[in-house]
């Protein structure tokens, strides 16, 4: 037996069953939340009434609704069902303020109910009220961090994609390598740039490695110290690293954080660059037809 | 010398190859040994060939820094050779640059840039 001290508003749960739950799928359909473009009628009604049993059998498990706690081991049946509910409505694209508008529209039906039970009653219909009202918010609440939850998993997986995509190292030439370089440097990427870039060097038996930060939009202390402690490992490694793309912005920017590169070569072009690795290297280019290619 | 090192003259360079056992105290004789060596065959370049190496420690760059630098002084060109990545990441996180020494990938690199700087 559920603890029936514990609030009319479960009682009313309990016992209309029912028409509770056609009353909250009334009301998602009212606020404009129902969503019947991304699910089905069925699947509505299976969502809303699997969640009130979940919430009653929580009450019978000795879960209480005066000191409502969601932690509380009796809520774990409700708690893993709105934890499937906001996966589900979140994959289907369900923003997070439909998600919480679905669980707090379930207020009205079981206010209403209240209202009429207690009539004149205005006091005790008011605590009930309030009671049951504060369970709903957390409720609500929960979903809502559910969907936080979720979105940073999606964050964070995403991240770990882009690292992995965004530091292919590629071999220009026999023995000259090239990475470039998009984006934002902080100290993650730096190291995966810094590791992709030294195992290349080995397997490719390069002698040159260039650098390139044409897409890098900004290069403050931290990345310009980045991409020195890269050249400098490139540099034990025995080959020469070079860095290339450096825009006249960032030329100015280094200079007036007071950033020494030491002997690390650098070139405005990645054109440049590869022109002093063909150098390094031993390679001239030459035009077909005779005259040398002039080059800056 | 201990057996962790070996020192071997070929034509006017010494190759030095060191195993993955080396302890500090190969590392000071191994010092000794090769400046005695590079006067007594007045060999032109040295190569120190530390792939074996998974661990370098400051020690340990400290001495190869020296080594390059008493080899200078007595007109012989060092290379280090065949650092491995991690080791490489390492000494730059220590601060060790080593920027007196001559980097190279492979032993092969080496000696063919110790020829390249002689006929200049």
């Amino acid at each position: 037996m559920p603890n029936r001290s514990d609030g009319k508003g479960l009682e009313i749960i309990e016992d209309d069953f029912d028409a509770v739950v056609n009353d909250w799928i009334e009301m998602q359909k009212d606020e404009g939340i129902q969503r019947t473009d991304l699910f089905s009628e069925t699947e509505i009604h299976e969502q809303t009434r699997s969640f009130l049993r979940a919430f009653i059998h929580g009450i019978r498990a000795g879960g209480s609704v005066t000191d409502f706690s969601l932690e509380h081991k009796s809520w774990q049946e409700l708690r893993d069902v709105l934890d499937d509910i906001t996966r589900e409505r979140i994959g289907r694209g369900v923003p997070a303020g439909e998600m919480a508008g679905f669980v707090l529209a379930l207020k009205e039906p079981v206010f209403n109910r209240l209202r009429e039970h207690y009539g004149k009653k205005v006091d005790t219909m008011l605590d009930e009220i309030v009671k049951f009202g504060s369970v709903v918010d957390e409720l609500a609440l929960f979903t809502n961090q559910q969907f936080i939850i979720e979105r940073e998993q999606v964050i964070e997986r995403q991240r770990d994609e882009m690292l992995e995509l965004s530091t292919p190292v590629v071999e220009l030439w026999e023995r000259v390598l090239t990475i470039p370089l998009i984006g934002t440097l902080d100290s993650v990427r730096a190291q995966e740039v810094m590791e992709n870039l030294l195992e290349a060097i080995v397997r490719h038996r390069a002698e040159v490695a260039i650098v390139d930060i044409t897409g890098v939009q900004t290069v403050d202390t931290q990345v310009a110290q980045h991409l020195l402690r890269t050249a400098a490992a490139v540099r034990l490694m025995g080959a020469e690293c070079i860095i290339s793309g450096v825009s006249p912005k960032i030329a100015q920017t280094i200079v007036q954080l007071g950033v020494d590169v030491g002997d690390v070569t650098t070139r405005s072009s990645i054109r440049t660059a590869l022109v002093h690795a063909f150098e390094t290297v031993g390679y001239t280019i030459t035009r077909r037809g005779g005259e040398a290619e002039q080059f800056v | 010398m201990s057996n962790a090192v070996g020192i071997y003259a070929v034509e006017d360079v010494l190759l030095v190859s060191i195993k993955d056992d080396i302890t500090d105290s190969d590392v000071i004789e191994l010092q000794d040994g090769l400046s005695e060596e590079v006067v007594r065959t007045g060999a032109r370049g040295v190569v120190i060939d530390i792939s074996a190496l998974d661990i370098v420690d400051t020690f340990v760059g400290r001495i190869f820094a020296q080594l390059s630098g008493v080899a200078k002084l007595l007109d012989a060109e060092t290379y280090i050779v065949g650092m491995r990545p991690a080791v490489a990441m390492t000494l730059v996180e220590l601060g060790m640059t080593l920027p007196e020494s001559n980097m190279a990938l492979s032993v092969s690199q080496a000696l063919r840039r110790i020829r390249a700087n002689r006929t200049r």
